[in-house]
């Protein structure tokens, strides 16, 4: 047997014990505690990406620090039986939907942000009472072997064992059987996860991206829009799933939105982003390659220069980016701003339509009514308006994708449902058998009646029908009153 | 037979030109299908008779007042799905205003069964319409006079540039299959929902599967055993077994076994008479190709047949049949039977009954029959399945409150009620900052300082309990 099926088959045996079941928020507060106790060894990981430690807090811990406070004080809630809607035939019985957890989860990390992308969702399946096979991106050498050797410290490692590995070892854990798989990353491998799951009929969440536009309208507060974009895209080198990945905006502003951007990086990173230590790395050469070659082409407004011996790619403006340029062609995933012009609003609406729906969607405008336009006319897996980035820490909103950008969502409450299975249950007793009977054969016109008044809903009487029931009651009350109470 | 991509891109027009997300429009399309079911009563019926020789009464509560109830909850809560649901706010996102909106996929695809062809198609149908997609419908062709009946009806009712039916068997389906749509909703086999699911990856088009599976009716401990039979042999037998729900197997003591059979026969004679065959209440069998397939079963299985156990091909009727003596590695144990066969297993424990179950695939629905809560409970608590039903089987199908799908090798996704809504919409997560506290922003603009991380992460700790998202 091959290390993935032993380490699946131990998962699921760790699983059949029920020991993941119980509420016991035992294990989500030592993952807690290895985040903060292993801090500086998180922290070091920083080599793969050149994140400093204030960042790596910043945009990977503090996160995962509040997703799992928020599960320990909720898990009693979101487990509980959720009671449902009853009808006539049922106003005796118990009917409820009561989550489960699914089995054994497989959660397939990316290297962008490894410990955000790969610990949130194993929290989500550690508290929904699943087992959960952890398979870091292997793109991470550092961050995979701290996870590798640290976590089976803090949590169980039967139930959430971690499995590092290239390709070779992904496509066998995806041979193995898991009742979900859990995938961030880009959508072609994306495709493989799915058919590969088809096999054992398996459900996946798919994490992917896409180009993220982000539409700033020539009314706005440019200055104050650009500083936030600036912080949007550079941060991890631009290597974020939900980036602003282009600019529409009008040619009268285009300038004005150069210079802006300009001003911010210089704020952020200095005169010399290269030596300053907030500034990060592309991941590899392979994908520092990609992003150099989609720059051809295009006229560079802002930065331009590069190291290809230290990864290192300056925050880089393009201007008066055409549609059909290389920059265009797919996701970015780097620190290139292109800046496409466009009249106004409706041809930002037909543009951002022309292309595959992104996984998240930004618009700057003082005006609401652009933005609302902006959200009914477009499709993508989230929207923000005047910022960029930050609605992904708002537990309360459901962070995935649409089209192209993913299938399914999870943060906060949404993890748990989306790695339950939510049963539905009818609990009946085996009295009151008087009232099935219209149900049973031999079948008569008059039982048919019966059966069809109170199984179906009919709306013209609905109201009607609610009044007069109000009635009745309030007459069986004033006779019950009048007789025995008063 | 127009080429199934010339369909879809006319689909995904008349999408993109927003006629279908004003709630005016899906109202209106929600009653005309409402009028469709209610103004063809007598063709829907003949229908469902001639594919199925389904009994009027049946065809009435499990067809036609399935779809007219859902359409009736649905044109009631509808416009409230559609709200935006604006989340709860804290002191940090005060400014901000956080909601989730619900929207349409876009062009999505419904395929049908044949053993309810009426609701499998029309059920799903009422959910995506309400949530503003186009929708493609492609009946089962095994039920030929209802896909015929819906092909001809749904363009006279629905607007013919939304929704459109096609017809076809497995070899159109496949060449359907290779566009892309924004989602498929398929009922069906296991087999079928592989292939179903490999060609929606290379669109990564998200699916929903409504599989099947042996579900197991335990029958334990202290028991009204009249009751239990009564409702037992209804749910079974019920479309003549043919229900992706129907109890599939008993699992009981020898003991209830002995004072169930009686019972069992007595509730036969009670709801078909005699001869079932020449009664109007027994339902027949799809086809000759599964007829074949169950008295194949029935002539393989090393069980003794106690009741029924007679087929007739000429018009596809099997005899209600019960069998006892049938062990776990019997034919009749291999797969869903969907037929009027229930085999009877004998165990000694309620452990062992679970036990069974569990070394099985996840069935759509488990059912236990006990007058004893804690039975019900463990029965519960230690299986899995996609719905559970105490004491009865079946029902738990007609609330629309519950969420109606399989776990496992029974499927994924779930419907019924709003729960179809939400399947055929995406829950947009929106977010509008406010231009206001900039000063706030600065503390997580770089250069990054310690003390700007303090200040972050004090106020974003999760001890605060009125604080739940960080700041940034």
């Amino acid at each position: 047997m091959s290390r993935e099926q032993i380490a699946v088959e131990r998962a699921r045996k760790a699983f059949l014990t029920g020991r993941s079941k119980p509420l016991e928020i035992h294990q989500l507060k030592n993952l807690a505690n290895f985040l903060v106790e292993k801090q500086s060894e998180i922290a070091d990981a920083k080599k793969d990406l050149n994140k400093s430690e204030v960042g790596t807090q910043l945009y990977e811990t503090l996160g995962l620090e509040g997703e799992i406070g928020l599960a320990v004080k909720k898990l009693k809630e979101w487990a509980a039986p959720r009671p449902v809607e009853k009808n006539l035939l049922t106003i005796s019985d118990t009917v409820y939907i009561q989550p489960e957890p699914l089995g054994v989860v497989l959660v397939i990390g990316a290297w962008n942000y490894p410990w955000a992308v790969t610990i949130q969702p194993l929290i989500g399946a550690i508290a929904a009472g699943n087992a959960c096979v952890v398979k870091p991106s292997e793109v991470c050498v550092h961050t995979a072997q701290v996870m590798e050797t640290l976590l089976p410290l803090y949590i169980d490692k039967e139930l959430y064992p971690v499995v590092t590995g290239g390709v070779m070892e992904t496509q066998e854990l995806l041979r193995q059987r898991f009742d979900h798989v859990f995938y961030t990353g880009n959508s072609a491998v994306g495709r493989l996860v799915m058919e590969a799951a088809a096999k054992h009929l398996t459900p996946v969440t798919l994490e992917l991206g896409g180009k993220s536009p982000c539409y700033i309208d020539k009314n706005c507060d440019v200055p104050m829009a650009c500083r936030r974009v600036t912080w949007g895209k550079y941060t991890n080198c631009g290597q974020t799933c939900i980036a602003p990945d282009y600019i529409l905006c009008e040619p009268s502003i285009q300038e004005q939105v150069i210079q802006e951007v300009q001003k911010s990086i210089k704020a952020f990173y200095t005169e010399n982003p290269k030596s300053c230590p907030d500034y990060g790395r592309i991941i590899n050469q392979r994908h520092f390659k990609r992003i150099m070659a989609m720059s051809e082409g295009s006229t560079i407004a802002v930065g331009g220069d590069n190291d290809e011996s230290e990864c290192y790619i300056a925050p880089t403006v393009l201007r008066n980016v055409k549609p059909g340029s290389k920059v265009m062609q797919e996701e970015i995933f780097g620190p290139l701003l292109p800046i496409m012009t466009v009249s106004g609003l409706d041809e930002a609406i037909q543009t951002i339509n022309q292309g595959e729906k992104p996984l998240a969607l930004y618009v700057f405008s003082p005006d609401d009514k652009v933005i609302k336009r902006m959200i009914a006319e477009t499709s993508s897996g989230g929207v923000l308006a005047n910022d960029c980035l930050v609605h992904y820490s708002v537990s309360a909103l459901p962070f995935g994708g649409v089209g192209n950008s993913g299938m399914g969502c999870y943060h906060g409450k949404f993890s748990f449902d989306q790695l339950s299975h939510l049963r539905a249950c009818l609990i009946k007793q085996l009295k009151m058998e008087g009232v099935n009977d219209m149900r049973y054969p031999p079948h008569t016109a008059k039982k048919l009646g019966w059966a069809r008044f109170f199984i179906l809903k009919n709306p013209d009487l609905g109201w009607l029908a609610r009044m007069g029931l109000l009635a009745c009651l309030v007459v069986v009350a004033a006779v019950l009153l009048q007789n025995y109470f008063l | 037979m127009e080429d199934p991509s010339s369909i879809l891109h006319r689909l995904q027009k008349t999408f993109r030109s927003g006629v279908t997300i004003p709630e005016s429009f899906r109202r209106t399309q929600l009653q005309n299908l409402l009028a469709l079911v209610q103004e063809n009563e007598q063709l829907i019926l003949d229908a469902l008779h001639k594919d199925l020789s389904k009994p009027k009464f049946e065809a009435f509560l499990s067809e036609i007042d399935m779809v007219a109830n859902d359409l009736h909850y649905t044109l009631d809560n509808f416009y409230s799905w559609m709200q935006l649901e604006y989340s709860s706010k804290n002191l940090a996102t005060r400014m901000d205003k956080c909601f989730v909106r619900r929207e349409p996929l876009g062009v999505v695809l419904i395929i049908g069964a044949w053993n309810y062809p009426l609701h499998l198609i029309l059920l799903p149908l009422v959910g995506a319409i309400a949530a503003g997609n186009c929708v493609l419908l492609k009946p089962s062709e095994i039920s030929q006079a209802t896909e015929q009946l819906l092909a001809e009806l749904i363009p006279k009712y629905l607007s013919k540039d939304c929704y459109s039916v096609v017809c076809g068997g497995a070899e159109y389906t496949k060449a359907l299959l290779e566009n892309k749509f924004d989602h498929i909703f398929y009922t069906g086999s296991q087999a079928v929902a592989r292939t179903i699911l490999q060609a929606a990856a290379v669109h990564l088009t998200p699916v929903t599967l409504e599989l099947g599976g042996k579900c197991p009716c335990i029958i334990y401990g202290h028991i009204d055993i009249p009751s239990a039979a009564r409702r037992l042999v209804w749910s079974k037998f019920f479309n003549a077994g043919q229900s992706c729900v129907a109890p599939d197997y008993v699992l009981c003591s020898a003991e209830i076994r002995d004072a169930l059979l009686p019972a069992v026969r007595q509730t036969l004679k009670e709801f078909y008479g005699e001869d079932a065959r020449a009664g109007p209440d027994m339902g027949r069998i799809i086809n000759p190709h599964h007829w074949n397939r169950l008295m194949e079963l029935l002539e393989k299985s090393r069980g003794k047949v106690v009741m029924g156990g007679e087929g007739y091909q000429e018009d596809r009727y099997i005899a209600p049949t019960v069998l006892v003596d049938v062990e776990e590695s019997d034919i009749l144990m291999q797969e869903e039977i969907f037929g009027p066969i229930l085999p009877i297993l004998t165990v000694k424990s309620l452990e062992e009954a679970t036990d069974f179950v569990n070394r099985r695939a996840k069935p759509l629905a488990v059912y236990v029959f006990s007058d004893e809560h804690s039975v019900v409970t463990t029965v519960l608590e230690n299986t899995s399945s996609g719905g559970f039903c105490a004491n009865d089987g079946i029902v738990h199908m007609a609330l629309p409150g519950l969420p109606f799908g399989g776990v496992g090798a029974s499927g994924f996704g779930h419907y019924h009620g709003r729960w179809t809504f939400e399947t055929f919409s995406h829950r947009r997560g929106c977010m509008m900052r406010s231009w206001a506290l900039e000063k706030i922003n600065v503390l997580r603009y770089p250069p990054y300082s310690d003390s700007n991380l303090s200040w972050l992460r004090w106020a974003t700790s999760a001890k605060k309990s009125w604080i739940s998202c960080s700041i940034m």
